[in-house]
């Protein structure tokens, strides 16, 4: 360990940023400390472009009638605030950023397995997104971010070809990510650096990239079927010659629903990471914690059919899926559980990286309790196609991936870049978070269930008060997102300099400068103990039982 | 260590990077096989479903044709596996032999298919308004030759991927970039090569053989 003492923290002489700036020592960089850093900047240009579109559905939506656009822009609207919510920003943003950024170093390694690989699928990444801000520079598409067929096949109007290529050459550069890292924690782990030692982040990781490298291939392949079939008038899912849309959707969904589980695994990683470092204490459970994640990819892949209730798959399919569907709370409980039991008579410090922590349990408690409604098959009939659909996956998208990823991004920042960030603006902007995200998305749980159906721009009267408060809760979360953004990108301007270990966390990463050097350690570390090994005040047992 | 050295920085040792680069293709081929498994599914579904539509639809493949591209595929990957070994015991010119003798059967692959492709385009078994067919079911035969056309197409996709990578492996090769040490993009094209050899093996029973003997 090299804990010398730091009076008045200085920045290290060199770091990964003071090397040359030119365009190419970025843009052919083959650090994976820069290339977290320009997949940041593209999944914030998306996510900017995606949170437009939601903007849009806000403002039409608060009145009852659609007298913002005519209901045909309307889709549009809805489908590129999906696919560039979900394939450019969400599946990304915590693998390739943080995971990108921190993973080599959590396990003691120069960089990743595979350099030029891991180049290669950013650039791969930028290409598929150009594809699709062009499809919505020509007008977008209205099949929806599911592009079910026959609709996405045969009907829509648009450039769907166009956004369908993007989707699918975005897709490749997640499988690239989930290899660089299977082979990464496989073989580039330093001396003494266990599998039981590594960090949770690290779990969360690999269970995450098992899901890139066997679910992304399937959806590939079935938006390439889909965009022959829009090419040549006739394909495998084409019904005139005997072909069967439903096919498509078991497809789609085979992915799409363990893609959930790519933006949340990383997700529940991150706040393993910030609930042991903000209540100085080991992980209550850890290898259940790890084996959750596991538990969560592995389940995930058989539980698709419960997004097909309604479509005519078999009673016995559905039943069955319906089950399998609520054994993913078990895992998905033991975590909650294990992160409430570690916070148990923790020294908590209150810092910004925790209430996010704090508030990802919130909400990803309720986007998973709802989740066991609606894969209950006998409720999901009722409020199928409808807001409390949306207001489900939105807690568990926004309340869960996006809170660990501010999560994430505030807890290494310091690493990161160096400097600290304001201290009273970044919690003010949590709560406005957490306040907004509320304030939109539980009003749709209502909505929902009084039967107000999704992707529709006008709606009864009676749903306008409801509907009132979502797009004003919006309006707040639209602030609590542009807060960070100012006084983040103003830290990088500040004097004061983070230091190496500003939360006084344990973990390899905190014990290399920060900014970290090029090649991340000066000696290669050893690792002796396991992770989270907090120095307790009284040096009893921590707390069994309650 | 030496200047050129083919040890890169991140790795400490060759054996580290040798694993990574073997454990790495193998991922990629598990998501590979995924790739293909969406095609793979559809064609048992549909193949189920429309049994008579199937079998006589594989009737029109050439039997002749499909059987000697297997044995040509076959050989290419025995001597794809002569080529890595040659790579793994230093030997310059035999790797370089045997990778040119890897393409030129990829490539013979590739001409017979174009043939048959070509034969199936003059009697309009193309899906699609020109599509005629003289069997039961012709609707449905379209399916057949619309799962035909994209299996088939897209392996020969995986070929000439595959012959773009050896045309550069060979010229690696020929400057004597591998040693007994590295040779880890030898073995990793060879294990490529060896899959797509692998999805042929199924494919030829399942469009070509399958449900044939009902026929006759
Ligand atoms: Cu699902």
């Amino acid at each position: 360990m090299t804990s010398q003492h730091e009076s008045a923290p200085a920045l290290p002489e060199k770091h990964y940023l003071s090397g040359a700036w030119s365009p190419q020592d970025w843009l052919l960089t083959k650090d994976h400390k820069r290339i977290g850093i320009l997949y940041l900047v593209g999944i914030s240009i998306f996510f900017a472009l995606g949170g437009l579109m939601a903007v849009l559905i806000r403002m039409e939506l608060a009145t009852p009638s659609g007298d913002l656009m005519p209901a045909d822009v309307y889709n549009r609207v809805f489908t590129m605030h999906g696919v560039l919510m979900v394939f450019f920003f969400l599946i990304p943003s915590i693998p390739a950023v943080l995971g990108n950024f921190l993973l080599p170093i959590m396990i003691g390694a120069k960089d990743l397995a595979f350099p030029k690989i891991n180049l290669l699928s950013w650039y791969i990444y930028m290409i598929g997104g150009a594809m699709t801000f062009y499809g919505l520079l020509v007008g977008g598409i209205d099949t929806g971010w599911t592009f079910y067929t026959p609709l996405s096949s045969g009907y829509a109007t648009g450039p769907v070809l166009t956004v369908a290529v993007g989707v699918f050459i975005a897709g490749f550069s997640s499988i690239l990510t989930g290899l660089n890292f299977i082979v990464t924690i496989h073989r580039m782990r330093a001396p003494g650096l266990t599998w039981f030692r590594l960090p949770l982040f690290v779990w969360g990781h690999y269970a995450t990239s098992i899901i890139q490298i066997l679910g992304t291939p399937v959806v590939a392949i079935t938006i390439l079927l889909v965009g022959a079939e829009r090419l040549f008038h006739i394909g495998v899912f084409d019904p005139k010659i005997g072909g069967d849309p439903i096919l498509f959707q078991h497809l789609f969904w085979f992915y799409s629903h363990p893609a959930v589980y790519i933006m949340i695994l990383p997700s529940m990683g991150v706040v393993s990471e910030i609930i042991a470092a903000f209540s100085r204490k080991k992980v209550f459970g850890y290898k259940f914690v790890a084996f959750a994640s596991i538990g969560i990819a592995v389940l995930g892949f058989l539980v698709w059919g419960h997004h097909m209730f309604t479509s005519g798959q078999s009673l016995y399919a559905g039943a069955v899926f319906s089950f399998i569907t609520m054994l993913v709370a078990v895992p998905s409980a033991i975590k909650v559980f294990n992160w409430t039991a570690t916070l148990y008579k923790g020294a908590i410090a209150w810092d910004t990286p925790l209430l996010y922590a704090l508030g990802f349990i919130g909400l990803f408690t309720i986007g998973g309790l709802t989740g066991v409604m609606l894969g209950t098959l006998g409720f999901d009939l009722h409020v199928h196609d409808t807001y409390f659909v949306v207001a489900h996956f939105h807690y568990v998208m926004v309340g869960g991936a996006i809170l660990g990823f501010l999560g994430g991004l505030h807890y290494w920042w310091p690493k990161i870049t160096g400097k600290l960030y304001n201290e009273f603006w970044s919690k003010i902007s949590a709560g406005i978070i957490f306040i907004g995200f509320n304030l939109t998305f539980f009003p749709q749980f209502i909505l929902g269930y009084l039967g107000m159906p999704r992707r529709y721009h006008s709606y009864p009267e009676e749903f306008q008060v409801l509907n009132i408060l979502s797009s004003a809760g919006a309006s707040i979360l639209g602030i609590g997102f542009v807060i960070p953004v100012i006084y983040l990108l103003a830290s990088l301007a500040n004097k004061r300099y983070a230091g190496n270990n500003p939360w006084g966390a344990v973990g390899l990463e905190w014990q290399i400068p920060s900014p970290p050097p090029t090649e991340n350690f000066e000696t290669p570390p050893v690792v002796t103990d396991e992770p989270y090994t907090y120095p307790q005040p009284d040096e009893k047992e921590a707390p069994v039982g309650v | 260590m030496s200047e050129n050295s083919t040890l890169a920085h991140h790795f400490d040792s060759y054996a580290q990077q040798k694993e990574s680069a073997s454990l790495g293709m193998w991922v990629f081929i598990s998501q590979e096989i995924m790739f293909f498994g969406g095609l793979f599914l559809a064609y048992t579904i549909y193949r189920w479903r429309f049994p008579e539509a199937f079998a006589y639809s594989s009737n029109e493949l050439d039997i002749g044709l499909g059987l000697f591209n297997t044995i040509v595929l076959i050989g290419s990957s025995l001597t794809m596996a002569l080529a890595v070994r040659n790579a793994a015991l230093g030997e310059k010119n035999g790797t370089v032999r045997n990778l040119i003798l890897t393409m030129l059967l990829g490539s013979v692959f590739l001409v017979v298919k174009g043939f048959e492709y070509a034969h199936k385009w003059q009697h309009h078994l193309i899906p699609g308004p020109n599509f005629q067919f003289s069997g039961p079911d012709p609707v449905h035969a379209q399916l057949f030759f619309v799962l035909y056309f994209s299996m088939t197409g897209l392996h020969a996709l995986h070929m000439i991927v595959g012959l773009g990578i050896l045309a550069w492996l060979t010229a690696q090769a020929a400057k004597g970039r591998f040693t007994p040490e590295n040779h880890n993009y030898v073995e990793g094209v060879g294990l490529y090569w060896h899959f797509v050899d692998i999805i042929w093996i199924f494919l030829f029973p399942l469009l070509y053989l399958f449900g044939r003997h009902h026929l006759t």
